[in-house]
């Protein structure tokens, strides 16, 4: 598998680390009721079509990225720097 | 036997190899199957389950009968297919699953036991008596499983992976293949062409037919020299494409040395991941047979792969042969046959309305094959006429056809099931079924030469003008164009026992009895009778045992469908797929800048530390560290501590970022000064700890453990990109840059005086100092801070000083009483003081647990910090960090031990804690361990029970304060 790093190009998977679902960039507020902190930690959706993850480019620019990926056809419509977009 | 003015091989090169210790002669260009049925050997291979002498019954990779083992000792290469292996001057071969010999395996009585061992057998059985299974029936059946044996020694051969790019990949170089190859190189694509043959021109090598006004084989060369001579274009053969994955991806097993004796340095196999932008499946089609009773007797095979062994090797099996077929195609092996001379005693068509297109043979329209004789080789087969009557023909050989079945594996590879041709009765590829690939030529169910030709050559066409290459495409040459015409039938009536998997020993009966049984989904019959799951993956019976359970469950042939098509088409050894990976190779080794391989080494992660460093006389690594622990607490001791994690960081902002990510405050932090951090993870938990220190207003270096300094690493950067982004600030890791080594001890700043270009105090450095000083010149960085508990140092200089530096330290060390220590006395003198490890946080406990609860500032977030503060991680009922001391003599405290109290029964639900980390205390002279004890702080002075289960050790122990030597840290200041 390969992903195109925005800064470096296409390259193979193995160079990145996979984190988990671009949610993780909605960090609450120190002060967040304790309900909005379990669903920012442990609540995931799972669809079966697009899904919104965080990549790093571990062995490359150290980049964080959100990576668009349709978990049925595994084609992937987007990489951008985390900076770029919001999570959504 | 050898057919005169046949075969390709070459009879000017003769060549001896041995089967089962018997000699025999075979050709330069023989397979190891051809060459043994050119000398007459029939009795190839014993089947797995009921062990039936069993011959060669394909010409290919498919083959499901003639596996061997090849090779001896510890390169002894199981489960070759004759087929497939080339013959070499001396190769040794050996038939497998059966003993005493393959004439005659003792294990054929489970032949005789067949009515037991039918379809599921093994969830009906070998439960009772339930004793029998340990020692009776499980070693039997492991002693029975398997095909061939693996020598079970370490092996020298060499295997090797590589990677390629390219715009269009052609898999398969038949006709469709060279033509699909040919047209987008034309146009200027860069095109791998890849074929799992030695050769090119797949079914073109094993026809008597011409292309274009010349034998193919003739068109084959040539078309193979223009591709060749073109720069754009990569010609592999012995390679298979193994599997289809995602974005264009291939995994491809190139056998390298397969068929020679000595690789001379060569790989055996190299295993490609290939990336390309286009594929072309021309991957050709694989006859299928025809069920009738016994016909898995030796001398039964595939009519294709009787033609080709005829006109690719110039064998045949036997002096009198027979074809059975339902369709035209079988009818050209008896051609080619009689029209080599040899005698075909019948050309047997089930269609009763089918024309002869043989030639002079007996024909017998409308009649079937309805039995096999000859246990050991075909004798005779038996007839069934139009009108139901039977009568015997001796035959010694038989040629069966049921069709062919288009490869389209590699299109499935994607989760996606063929669809359903009922005019050719196949399944055949779906379009788009994997993005970017086309198939082409028989593949896609398109069974003539010149239709193979047109549509290779459309399709490498449309694959290159995808990605924007202009192609005209190659001109056509003229081949044969028959039209395909077969009558559907998968298997004959009767008694007895009709074979669909060669390899698993799956019946015709075995099929029907699992609808029986209401196993009617295809997905179940497959795994409840095993057909389709030997290493041939059912290429030769899936069809056939699909459209029997069809017929047994009242579907038709779409609706019953196939099973799920998964990678790799052929076997792959892990050893290919591993590639690299091997022994050291496994992982990269990291050194440091003072590594000494004479010294026994641990390994931390990639790096190699040592563990202690004996002196001459030291018998035992205790006697060494209990040294180099009095040693460093008496006078100075050096330690290379470069493998922690350290981290550049600059700019303004700097403290924001650590306020942040540490528990602790950071922007109030002096230049000069260092501070010992806490860092947790978002859910609360610890992730590190090490010290940071600000050696001016916008420059910091921070430190972290060694086995986390990577996942430190990437949380700085996820923190910063993700929530800091608009801080005025950057930092990078520059672990490798500096190498650093701890001074340690009484007497380490008597040392360091003599070594540094400026003098230092305890005015000057005091205890958390940092600074730039100077080393011989050299720009260095000291540190005051202590892991040991002593007054101690650590300093860093540029790594390209590091091995000098290191060992002037030592030298003047041991001038001073002291010398260096190693991570036995390291995490000694660390216990002794209560400092915690990743043995304490261990990722499951909290700030809370460890006793720095306080740690975390109360002023402002940090990363962790709102989940930290759930009830459930600050309830003092939690295990936390304490000392442990065994109170009985000779006591040990093994980690991992579990802590219960005094009186109470060592069993889980009593379990109050666990020891992490221990040692021999040389400064106490008694063993002293850390661990987490449930309510810990206040249960000092109290005695609980240590059980270690695993060792059988059970020890008394005091819980006391974890910093058990100097707790009021005297000796770091001063």
């Amino acid at each position: 598998m390969r992903l195109t790093c925005p800064l470096c190009g296409e390259r193979d998977s193995r160079e990145f680390y996979y984190q988990g679902a671009a949610s993780m960039l909605n960090r609450p507020p120190a002060d967040a009721a304790g309900q909005e902190w379990h669903s920012y930690m442990h609540l995931r959706d799972n669809p079966a079509g697009e899904v919104r993850d965080l990549w790093y480019h571990q062995d490359g620019c150290g980049s964080w990225l959100v990576v668009s990926r349709n978990t049925v056809t595994h084609h992937i419509s987007s990489v951008d720097l985390i900076g770029a977009q919001n999570a959504g | 036997m050898r057919v005169d003015g046949k075969g390709r091989i070459d009879r000017e090169a003769p060549l001896t190899f041995r089967f089962d210790g018997h000699d025999h002669t075979g050709f330069e260009g023989d397979t190891l199957a051809s060459a043994l049925m050119g000398d007459g050997v029939r009795l190839m291979g014993r089947s797995f389950k009921y062990h039936r002498p069993r011959g060669v019954m394909t010409a290919g990779s498919e083959e499901p009968n003639a596996l061997v083992t090849t090779r001896s000792g510890t390169r002894s290469d199981p489960n070759v297919r004759a087929t497939v292996q080339e013959l070499y001057e001396g190769l040794e071969a050996r038939s497998q699953n059966r003993w005493p010999s393959l004439g005659f395996d003792l294990l054929g009585m489970n032949d005789l036991a067949a009515p037991f061992l039918g379809a599921g057998f093994y969830y009906k059985t070998f439960m009772w008596p339930r004793a029998f299974w340990e020692k009776l029936y499980e070693p039997a059946i492991r002693r029975a499983a398997g095909l061939g044996a693996l020598s079970g020694k370490a092996t020298d051969e060499i295997y090797e992976k590589a990677f390629a790019f390219c715009d269009v990949l052609v898999i398969g170089g038949g006709p469709a293949g060279l033509m699909a190859a040919l047209s987008a190189g034309l146009a200027g694509a860069d095109v791998i062409l890849c074929d799992e043959d030695a050769e090119f021109g797949g079914r073109l090598l094993a026809e008597a037919e011409q292309v274009g006004d010349a034998p193919a084989f003739d068109w084959v060369q040539d078309t193979v020299a223009r591709l060749n001579s073109m720069d754009n274009v990569r010609l592999m053969t012995r390679t298979t494409v193994t599997g289809a994955y995602d974005q264009g991806s291939f995994g491809a097993l190139e056998r390298v040395a397969h068929h020679v004796a000595d690789a001379a340095g060569a790989p055996l196999e190299c295993f490609w991941r290939i990336a390309a932008k286009r594929s072309v499946l021309c991957a050709g089609a694989l006859e299928r047979p025809v069920a009738f009773r016994d016909n898995d007797r030796p001398g039964v095979m595939m009519a294709g792969a009787m033609r080709s062994y005829l006109n690719r090797w110039g064998v045949a099996p036997a002096k009198s042969l027979a074809v059975f077929g339902n369709n035209d195609d079988a009818h050209r092996t008896a051609r080619d046959l009689a029209q080599a001379g040899v005698h075909v005693a019948a050309l047997i068509d089930s269609r009763a309305d089918a024309p002869n297109l043989a030639g002079d043979v007996p024909y017998f329209p409308g009649h079937l094959v309805t039995r096999a004789y000859g246990r050991r080789g075909l004798e005779a087969i038996q007839l069934r006429r139009p009108d139901g009557s039977q009568f015997k023909m001796h035959v010694q050989g038989l040629g069966v056809s049921g069709g062919w079945n288009p490869s389209l594996h590699l299109s499935c590879h994607m989760n996606v099931r063929p669809e359903w041709r009922d005019d050719i009765a196949a399944f055949v590829p779906r379009p788009d079924a994997v993005p970017g690939m086309r198939v082409a030529g028989s593949a896609c169910g398109q069974f003539s030469t010149a239709e193979c030709l047109k549509s290779g050559a459309g399709a490498g066409q449309e694959a290159a003008q995808d990605l924007g290459f202009a192609a005209s495409g190659p001109q056509l040459p003229d081949a044969e164009d028959a039209p395909y015409r077969l009558r559907r039938l998968w298997a004959v009536e009767g008694k007895g026992r009709a074979w669909l998997d060669f390899q698993n020993d799956v019946t015709v009966k075995d099929v029907v009895q699992a609808a029986a049984e209401n196993f009617a989904s295809v997905e179940h019959m497959k795994r409840y009778t095993t057909q389709g799951m030997a290493p041939d993956q059912g290429k030769s019976s899936n069809m056939l045992a699909l459209a029997v359970l069809a017929d047994a469950t009242g579907r038709g042939i779409p609706e019953t469908g196939t099973t799920t098509f998964r990678p790799p088409y052929t076997p792959v050894a892990i050893a290919a797929m591993g590639a690299g990976a091997q022994g050291k190779t496994y992982a990269p080794e990291r050194f440091t800048t003072s590594h000494d391989d004479s010294l026994p080494n641990i390994e931390a992660g990639l790096w190699y530390r040592p563990s202690y460093v004996p002196k001459a006389g030291e018998k035992t690594w205790r006697e060494s560290c209990d040294r180099e622990v009095q040693m460093v607490r008496s006078a100075v001791g050096i330690c290379d501590v470069s493998t922690l994690g350290k981290i550049d960081l600059q700019g303004p902002d700097v403290g924001k970022l650590l306020d942040f990510v540490y528990t602790n405050t950071f922007g109030s932090l002096k230049p000069g000064r260092a501070r010992y951090g806490l860092m947790l993870r978002e859910d609360g938990f610890v992730m590190d700890d090490g010290t940071c220190a600000r050696l001016d207003d916008n420059r910091w270096l921070m430190t972290s453990t060694t086995a986390a300094a990577g996942q430190v690493m990437r949380h700085l950067d996820w923190v910063q990109q993700a929530f800091c982004p608009d801080l005025a600030l950057r930092f990078t890791s520059v672990t490798e840059q500096w190498a650093q080594f701890a001074v340690a001890g009484p007497k380490s700043r008597e040392l360091l005086n003599d070594l540094l270009d400026q003098p230092i105090s305890d005015e000057t450095f005091p205890f958390m100092q940092c600074g730039v000083v100077s080393v011989g010149g050299i720009t260095a960085r000291l540190f005051r801070i202590s892991f040991s508990g002593e007054h101690a140092y650590e300093i860093a200089v540029p790594a390209r000083y590091g091995a000098s530096l290191f060992e002037t330290l030592v030298s003047r060390a041991e001038v001073l009483g002291g010398g260096a220590y190693g991570m036995e006395a390291l995490n000694v003198m660390r216990i002794e003081k209560g400092h915690i490890t990743h043995a304490e946080i261990h990722g499951a406990t909290t700030a809370f647990d460890i006793g720095f609860g306080r740690m975390i500032a109360a002023k402002k977030d940090c990363v962790g910090k709102a989940m930290a503060a759930r009830p459930g991680l600050i309830d003092t009922a939690r295990e936390q960090l304490v000392g442990l001391r065994p109170v009985d003599a000779g006591g040990e405290a093994p980690s991992g031990a579990h802590l219960f109290d005094a009186g109470a029964e060592p069993v889980r639900e009593n379990d109050q804690g666990y020891v992490t980390s221990t040692c021999f205390s040389p400064s106490l002279g008694e063993v002293r361990a850390l661990g987490f004890l449930k309510n810990g702080p206040d249960r000092h002075g109290e005695v609980v029970k240590l059980v270690d289960h695993m060792r059988g050790i059970e020890t008394r122990c005091e819980v006391t304060d974890p910093v058990v030597f100097d707790p009021e840290g005297g000796r770091l200041r001063g």
